[in-house]
């Protein structure tokens, strides 16, 4: 018995261009205050375009109505969780998209002089300051746009230190439970990668890794709690291992959303990490993006940092270009500014005691959910899990359905799904993070929706191998979408 | 706290099911060695107002009330009031990556939509569903036609976006990518296309121009593409300014076009979140980075959009991914999406000519450094102290060029567009002249 | 199922060598394990290629998978059919979709390449 949805009827809608009709306009511009000026003169008249072939034609009203009917296919967290493992699907507080429009900040131009953008540089400090608190680091940059950028940073960062120590090395350990981004950023800044098989307990197996880190390992990239939602109780083992043999501890803080207030990757002998606004720090999805990907790290690398970095200069805050050991920079300008704001907005509204509480309530989430859903779903790693746990399609592929499945089956319960097939090292993974934002009514319905599927798999496997039954589109066929790429609309 | 939905009882009831007396029994496993035996240094919570006060305090530290004519690189234009209508609905705000089509159409067909803008705008066949921003796009684009042509050199025009060129360098040093840049004719202040010819050789992959190039100048693409293609390198072409794009030409000799869309209703921020996007030939689909939106059918034979050659990307093919990128910047390019369809066919068109318009009359009164054709910015030589005098009476002006060209330290790259009203430009002229 | 006078790599490819030219794919099982074929990545006509060497892969929605070449020698034919008609794999693996022809620079029976039977009772163990 679904009870959390009921299917409704939504508006259809077609492509924008195919509402578009030659003369509708949604625009009005002032009238011009000075001469108008021929584009054919002032361009040379082989650089004028004829017209923009395609462009959409369409009234105001049209536009609001295309949008807004698209919006309703969409489910988001507005309306129900996301059990989306190491996403943090948290709830996006609307006092963020108040704050990061304030004139003064949203028109700031980065060029500005220095005098005239002091409230800018101060909430940026403000944000390292505290960012630099939370993880134990001691310098923190805002630059890099999102996680895989702030991966490529933190192993440039790397690189420069082990340069100047006389030998860049050539590989990087992996976890062959890792996201795809951390080896496709060691491939991006030059090195070769080297898959690190997880322990039986699916942590870091501390032999293997002492018989893996030789004079050409440069680094080992580990997320903690890993991506089973499990901690790395050997975490300063590992880090003495590498640091004992010359090589970096990275750390992709991808979940962070279990540790803050709780343990600090900064005390426990990570050298350098990335952190994402987006997934911690409640700043938007936004349907895949933005996100801000800052890089904490300890005072041995602080001179390779992005340039510029900022600095106290009397009562002021200013840009220091003169960094002559710094990588240089990954991104023009600053950083993603406006989900700085809102990632600070989000420290100050929880405070410190407030982060540690949120912290607190993501775990009991995930550990409430584990308990309800262990008997239906095979566990393969018993060992304690954090902010979110995954389980394993076992039992339920016996019966020829697999965790897509359920997972699409879920749909028509009103959730999201949760991560499917990821990490790799679970054969047919279901990885659920709750976050803390949702409360107890969500989450009973989320396992009431779980256990339910299991009964349903047992009674009828093909009902849920076809599923879903109650959205706009059924599944799509994605093999021809591949096959056949088709990625923009044409006229007939 | 307000974001945490669970009353007392409820977290008492869910303890007991846990089997945990306590909450810190949760973490009862973690090594006594790694946890954090004090509270954070950090200040209390504080409440929706004060937030709102802290932050109008730090924008009231900032320029307010200035009339600005900087431009190089980030620009000044009317963003649309639907725009933010449209971004903060719920449903595209707080919605998450397009994963699971089923339940994701609304932010697919946008995509959809967008890559398809794009491609209109650019006269190229296929674009992406955006990158970082404009400065990310040009290594990534650099990485493509290095994977595209077997070749490892890279040759960048000095008068492309000085930091786009500082990030390309960091991207390129340690991929084995030799990135080498040729001037700009100190005339005319566009290609010098001499000292392009001198040094491009057969192991060049890619030439990078940017068309209006920094200082504003409309380069040639033709000539480039020319030069370029000849030797067998592809040509890749950055634009900055979106706007220019409804009245010039779009580079359709170019391979590969990446640029910034940050004009198309994209706050100014500070310098971020923007979007970039790179869009490409047909040919070159599958060395695209970054996610695709394709078109296909659901079971009932319904068009319906989903993600697309994802086996390009990093969660599939790891270490040998086009890329290493996950986000895109879908809410961002969403706003540029809705500013494409209100402005649409007409209104990019006008306002371009609007932009036209303001930035020759400022440029008419003034003494330019360069002779080519310029869209809305130029550059001009500036008397000492000229920005001073500028800011007394409440105005920005030009960036001055010292900091990234030294040959052109006594010079300023002003920008005009539909927002500079003619009495601020009559006083910049009268100050710069 | 699996021809009697192919020979079989641990990697799930097959062999078929006519004198000096060796035609090469991908197995029935292969092909099972990746589900529909999307797209197939191979190398140019005249590019060497090494046995034990990735020379191109094959694409499924959601994996790719290299394709390791059996044999040492230089590519002389490449079937075009499959740049249309990926699909080609999922359904004559053994013949229509064969990958690429190589002129053989080294024996065809080296080390490491199993009979019909052998691979059959190999995938048998691989479950």
């Amino acid at each position: 018995m679904i009870k959390k949805v009921t299917p409704h009827i939504s508006q259809n809608e077609a492509l924008i261009f195919e509402r578009s009709s030659p003369g509708k306009k949604a625009y009005q511009l002032p009238e011009l205050d000075v001469p108008p000026v021929d584009p054919a003169d002032a361009l040379g008249a082989c650089n004028v375009r004829r017209e923009i072939e395609g462009f959409p034609e369409v009234s105001e009203v049209e536009a609001i109505r295309h949008f807004t009917r698209l919006s309703t296919w969409n489910y988001a967290i507005d309306y129900g969780m996301y059990p989306l493992g190491s996403c943090t699907m948290k709830y996006n507080p609307r006092i963020n998209e108040v704050v990061a429009r304030t004139e003064g900040l949203a028109w700031a131009h980065p060029y500005q002089p220095e005098a005239l953008a002091q409230g800018c540089l101060g909430i940026m400090a403000a944000l390292e300051a505290a960012l630099a608190e939370i993880t134990g680091m001691d310098a923190v940059t805002l630059q890099p746009a999102a996680g895989a950028h702030g991966e490529l940073t933190g192993i440039l960062l790397i690189r420069a230190l082990l340069e100047k120590r006389g030998n860049a090395r050539k590989k990087i350990l992996i976890p062959d439970s890792a996201h795809g981004t951390n080896p496709a950023t060691a491939a991006i800044a030059g090195y070769a990668v080297e898959n690190i098989k997880s322990s039986d307990t699916g942590g870091v197996d501390l032999a293997a890794l002492e018989q893996l880190v030789d004079k050409d390992v440069a680094a080992l990239m580990v997320t903690n709690p890993n991506t089973l939602g499990v901690f790395e109780n050997n975490i300063a083992a590992v880090s003495e291992i590498l640091h004992r043999k010359g090589a970096m501890l990275y750390m992709d803080g991808a979940n962070m959303n279990a540790l803050v207030g709780i343990a600090r990757p900064g005390d426990f002998g990570v050298d350098v990490m990335h952190l994402n606004l987006h997934k911690t720090f409640s700043t938007p999805h936004g349907g895949g993006g933005p996100g801000a990907g800052p890089v904490a790290v300890k005072k041995v690398l602080e001179p390779f940092l992005p340039t510029p970095r900022l600095k106290r200069s009397g009562k002021k805050w200013a840009f220091d270009y003169k960094r002559p050991r710094s990588i240089g920079r990954v991104k023009a300008y600053y950083g993603n500014f406006g989900v700085l704001v809102r990632a600070l907005a989000y420290i100050l509204a929880h405070g410190g005691p407030g982060l540690r509480n949120a912290t607190v309530d993501a775990v009991l989430n995930a550990v409430y959910i584990r308990k309800a859903l262990e008997p239906y779903f095979d566990l393969p790693y018993s060992s304690p899990n954090m902010h979110e746990v995954v389980f394993s399609d076992d039992r339920q592929s016996k019966l020829g359905v697999r965790t897509g499945d359920i997972a699409k089956r879920l749909i028509d319960y009103g959730f999201h799904p949760y991560t499917v097939s990821f990490p790799l090292i679970v054969h047919g993974a279901l990885m659920i993070e709750p976050t803390e934002t949702e409360g107890k009514l969500e989450l009973d319905q989320f396992i009431d929706a779980m256990i339910s599927i299991a009964k349903e798999i047992e009674t009828d496997p093909e009902m849920v191998k076809n599923a879903p039954y109650s959205t706009r589109t059924s599944r799509v066929d994605e093999t021809t979408a591949a096959r056949k790429p088709v990625l923009r609309w044409k006229p007939a | 706290m307000r974001y945490l939905p669970k009353s007392d009882s409820e977290r008492r009831a869910m303890l007991d099911a846990c089997g945990a007396a306590t909450a810190d029994e949760l973490f009862s496993h973690l090594p006594e060695t790694v946890r954090l035996n004090r509270p954070l240094n950090l200040a209390p919570g504080i409440s929706e107002y004060e937030i709102v006060r802290y932050f109008r305090d730090r924008a009231a530290e900032c320029a307010n009330g200035y009339a600005s004519f900087l431009g190089a690189g980030v620009y000044n234009h009317f963003r649309p009031v639907l725009v933010d209508t449209v971004v903060s609905r719920g449903e595209f705000l707080t919605s998450y990556t397009p994963y699971q089509a089923e339940i994701s159409q609304g932010t697919l067909t946008t995509i959809f939509e967008f890559q398809t803008m794009i491609c209109q705008l650019t006269g190229m066949d296929v674009a992406n569903a955006s990158m970082y921003d404009g400065s990310t796009a040009v290594p990534e684009a650099a990485m493509m036609a290095v994977r595209a042509t077997g070749k490892g050199r890279v040759l960048v025009a000095k008068s492309v976006h000085p930091e786009y060129r500082e990030v390309l360098a960091t991207y390129a040093k340690y991929q084995g990518m030799p990135v080498a840049e040729f001037g700009y004719n100190a005339e005319t202040g566009a290609l010098d296309v001499e000292d392009l010819e001198r040094q491009i050789d057969g192991l060049t992959a890619a030439v990078i121009i940017q068309t209006p190039n920094f200082f504003g100048i409309v380069e040639s693409v033709k000539t480039a593409a020319e030069i370029a293609h000849r030797k067998g390198a592809l040509l890749v072409v950055l634009f900055t300014e979106a706007v220019s794009l409804g009245i010039l030409e779009p580079p359709a000799d170019a391979d590969i076009v990446a640029g910034e869309l940050q004009s198309f209703a994209i706050p100014p921020s500070y310098g971020g979140p923007y979007a970039g996007i790179i869009a490409t030939k047909e040919k070159l689909i599958r060395q695209v980075p970054g996610r695709l939106v394709g078109q296909t059918t659901d079971s009932r034979g319904n068009r319906a959009f989903c993600l697309t050659l994802a086996t390009r990307e990093q969660h599939i093919r790891r270490e040998k991914a086009t890329s290493n990128i996950c986000t895109n910047q879908a809410l961002i390019a969403l706003m540029a999406t809705v500013y494409m369809t209100v402005y649409g066919k007409q209104g990019l068109r006008e306002l371009a000519e609007q932009n036209l318009a303001k930035a020759h009359y400022l440029g008419s009164k003034l003494s330019r450094r360069f002779t080519g054709n310029y869209f809305n910015e130029f550059v001009v030589r500036a008397p000492e102290g000229a920005n001073k005098t500028l800011l007394k009476k409440k105005i920005v002006g030009g960036l001055p060029l010292g900091r990234f060209y030294p040959e052109l330290a006594d010079c300023q790259l002003l920008c005009a567009t539909e927002m500079s009203r003619r009495a601020d430009m009559d006083t910049v002229a009268e100050v710069l002249a | 199922m699996y021809p009697e006078n192919f020979r079989y790599t641990k990697e799930h490819e097959w062999v078929h060598a006519q004198g000096d030219v060796a035609t090469v794919g991908i197995t029935d099982h292969a092909q099972s394990e990746l589900g529909d074929i999307v797209y197939v990545d191979l190398p140019k006509v005249g590019a060497k290629v090494e046995a034990g060497k990735s020379l191109g892969s094959v694409e499924s929605v959601k994996a790719v998978s290299d394709i390791y070449s059996p044999v040492s020698g230089e590519v002389t034919e490449i079937n075009d059919t499959l740049a249309t008609a990926p699909e080609k794999l999922n359904t004559d693996p053994h013949g229509d979709a064969w990958l690429v022809k190589v002129k053989l620079s080294g024996p065809a029976e080296g080390t490491g390449l199993m009979t019909a039977a052998e691979y059959q009772a190999y995938i048998g163990a691989e479950k």
